[in-house]
């Protein structure tokens, strides 16, 4: 499904990933952890379509496409679906309104009609519920004074109502607590499926207690230094990222083993 | 009658010795302001002698003033004497004879809105029998209405029909004397706009220029004038919502409102004039004056505009709150795209006890725009216990347009409470990257920004409007985006 190939990024001339190789295929739960600064974050975005990174060399392919050459929203139709770290407050514009625009904006594209308000809500509220989340939140603001525990669920309620093809979470564990992870993970869960691939950036190991990952990479200075399968987040979880960073980069395992 | 217009006949002999006749039965007078086109403009309208008086009276104020110059606007000077003041209703012989020959632009913009055909055409000032239609509805309506007592109809019917109220209010809370351009427009209005609410009557629906027959004929000097009495209730709507097709470049209205004793008046517009195109070159400049008068206790004024359009707008819409406990608000939300200028606002004039209000304006810059936010609180010594709130947000997409506020407060009562609060933010490009990975095209992801940027604003206007304030914003918008 997607295919990472050398891929290298910098912002204001400063190298931030200095040749990824990451293959997913669909059906697959990658987990990308590293320490502050691996890059974890821009590789996210640099797929997602942000536009403040500039690609310096390599490449990526996404569904047999130049991901690369798509526009973010182009990107966002054909499947591609990014939780935000931070995600973004939008004064005035209600979590149902955006929704609706989004879910109405890829069926369009996908040549499939509008959903009406009625099928519209009965999906959300299926969702919602999934999320444990109460019915007033999305006639709130789009993220505006939200917790940071419900911003986060907010972005898995998005994702589990626009069922994307490949799901890339920025750190949607981080400041959560042990109930928010778990009702997180379990919307992550949801979604896995035979079709969906699914990045999970991490700092932690603590939600791969909830979501298993196949294949674990490890990043390290814009490169990925080790990959191999779940049970590399727990030897992270004893012995820190430090000994990687020392060591040399190996060959990325969950990209050759297919 | 007869005596205006046998004085009429004095100042046609005196001034025009040729080619006057033929000018009245082409039916529009020849460029220029002097008295004898003011006393032929009141003449054409067989208006009452205070009428014309009144006209003549402001006129020759008008000679002793200066356009103001301290408004955030440019402009090459407007020739005054260049200027047709009177134009008979648009009829197959001036406008376009078909949509084909309208401009291409103007049309593809209604489209946009969504604005059926037959509209269309009545909007773009075709001649077509469509307009028939809204005839006959004005006429309904007008018929329900009067049987509540409440007068609606043109201002040059209740200038013959109500003389008596129109001889009380006129110039009441807008003097002939107030600045350069209501003053201008109190010599030469050709028509526009009157409405009188009886004491206790809740006016049933939404007043709206679009009911009115002659709507499409007012020109671009139109007067209103607005009274509730004791009790009374209405909310009007100003449908300019979509540009009405006009070669004159100068829009000088003047709007007055009175409301009595716990009276309540809402006043709501929604402004699309031609802009200009995408140099800046055309469009109207929307000279306006707006003024409520809370003349009553426990009345209440409130303001809501949508400024989407004009090239240069340049209107305050106020309040003057002398009865005790009276209320104004005025909320706005003001566009600028590519050259368009505007410099809007509202004066708040505090007179009565315990006089509250409140001032919401959202700004929006885009292109080349320029938007002033320029605003008085005046708190008058007698106003004790007054209360205001401010509220100024300014929006800029792009790094070539500006924002700007201007907020003067003055408060010569100790008792009184005043707050102000300013922003400027820049539309994120976290907020449109965020928006378009969800799926949304970056205009849309503008759009959805910036209504919910308005939301408060778009909140008081009724529901129709509303939505279509917010069709407005994105076509306006359009462009904008790199």
């Amino acid at each position: 499904m997607l295919e990472v190939r050398n891929l290298q990024v910098s912002v204001e001339g400063k190298a931030i990933l200095r040749g990824i190789d990451l293959a997913v295929n669909a059906g697959e739960v990658h987990a990308i952890m590293g320490p502050n600064g691996s890059g974890k974050s821009t590789l996210a975005q640099v797929l997602a379509g942000r536009e403040s990174f500039t690609v310096t060399g390599g490449g990526v392919r996404y569904l047999s496409r130049d991901l690369l050459a798509m526009a973010p929203e182009e990107r966002a139709r054909e499947g591609v679906f990014l939780a935000f770290q931070y995600p973004v407050e939008v004064p005035g514009v209600s979590n149902v309104y955006l929704l609706k625009a989004a879910i109405n904006s890829l069926r369009k594209h996908r040549g499939l009609p509008e959903l009406d308000a009625i099928e519209f809500l009965g999906l959300v509220r299926e969702k919602m519920t999934l999320m444990d989340m109460a019915d007033e939140m999305i006639y709130r603001s789009v993220n505006e004074g939200f917790s940071g525990g419900e911003k986060k669920r907010n972005e898995i309620l998005q994702m589990a109502v626009l069922e994307p093809k490949l799901a890339i979470l920025d750190e949607t564990d981080s400041g959560l607590d042990i109930d928010a992870l778990k009702v997180v993970a379990r919307g992550i869960n949801a979604l896995r499926s035979a079709e969906r691939a699914i990045i999970l950036v991490t700092h932690y190991q603590r939600i791969l207690n909830y979501v298993a990952p196949d294949f674990v990479h490890v990043l390290s200075q814009g490169r990925i230094v080790r990959s191999g399968p779940r049970e590399l987040a727990l030897e992270l979880e004893q012995r820190g990222y430090g000994w990687l960073e020392e060591a040399a980069p190996t060959s990325p395992l969950g990209a050759s083993a297919k | 009658m007869t005596t205006t217009a046998t004085r009429l006949d004095e100042l046609l002999r005196r001034d025009y010795p040729h080619g006057f006749v033929t000018n009245l039965e082409a039916d529009s007078l020849a460029r220029g302001l002097n008295e004898d086109i003011i006393g032929l403009i009141s003449a054409r309208k067989r208006e009452p002698q205070f009428m014309l008086e009144w006209r003549l009276k402001a006129f020759r104020h008008w000679l002793t003033m200066t356009e103001p110059g301290w408004a955030s606007v440019r402009h090459p000077p407007i020739d005054y004497q260049d200027i047709v003041y009177y134009s008979a209703p648009k009829s197959g012989k001036d406008g376009p004879k078909s949509l084909d020959e309208v401009d291409p632009e103007l049309l593809r913009m209604y489209e946009k809105l969504g604005v059926p055909l037959q509209e269309r055409e009545r909007l773009a000032g075709v001649a077509v029998d469509a307009v028939l239609d809204s005839v006959s509805v004005g006429t309904t309506f007008k018929a329900k209405l009067a049987e509540l007592g409440i007068v609606f109809c043109s201002f040059s019917e209740a200038v013959h029909e109500h003389p008596e109220l129109v001889q009380k209010y006129l110039g009441s809370v807008v003097p002939y004397t107030d600045n350069f351009y209501a003053t201008l427009n109190s010599a030469v209005f050709s028509d526009g706009s009157f409405c009188y609410i009886p004491p206790g009557v809740r006016c049933p629906m939404e007043l709206s220029t679009y009911f009115r027959i002659n709507a499409k004929d007012t020109g671009q000097f139109e007067r209103t004038l607005i009274i509730a009495d004791e009790g009374a209730y209405v909310s009007y709507l100003e449908g300019c919502t979509a540009p009405v097709r006009d070669e004159n470049q100068l829009h000088a209205a003047v709007v007055e409102l009175i409301a009595l004793d716990n009276a309540r008046i809402k006043y709501s517009t929604v402004q699309n004039w031609y802009p200009g195109d995408q140099e800046g070159k055309g469009g109207i400049y929307n000279f306006v004056t707006k003024r409520g008068d809370c003349r009553g206790a426990n009345s209440h004024i409130s303001w809501t505009q949508v400024e989407t359009g004009s090239a240069i707008t340049w209107k305050y819409p106020s309040c003057i709150l002398r009865g005790d406990n009276s209320v104004g608000e005025f909320y706005s939300v003001a566009l600028t795209n590519h050259h368009q200028q505007a410099d809007t606002g509202t004066k708040m004039i505090h007179i009565g006890r315990n006089t509250r209000s409140t001032i919401l304006s959202k700004g929006i810059s885009a292109g080349h725009g320029s938007n002033a936010y320029r605003g008085l609180v005046k708190v008058l010594k007698s106003a004790a216990g007054a209360r205001n709130y401010t509220q100024c947000d300014s929006l800029l997409l792009g790094d070539q347009c500006r924002a700007h506020t201007f907020p003067y407060i003055e408060v010569k009562n100790a008792t009184a409470k005043v707050e102000h609060e300013a922003s400027t933010a820049r539309i994120g490009e976290d907020q449109l990257f965020y928006c378009m990975q969800r799926g949304l095209s970056a205009e849309d992801a503008v759009s959805m920004i910036v209504n919910g940027f308005c939301k408060e604003v778009f909140k008081e206007l009724p529901m129709e409007f509303a939505v279509e304030a917010q069709k407005l914003l994105g076509v306006n918008l359009e462009g904008s985006i790199g």
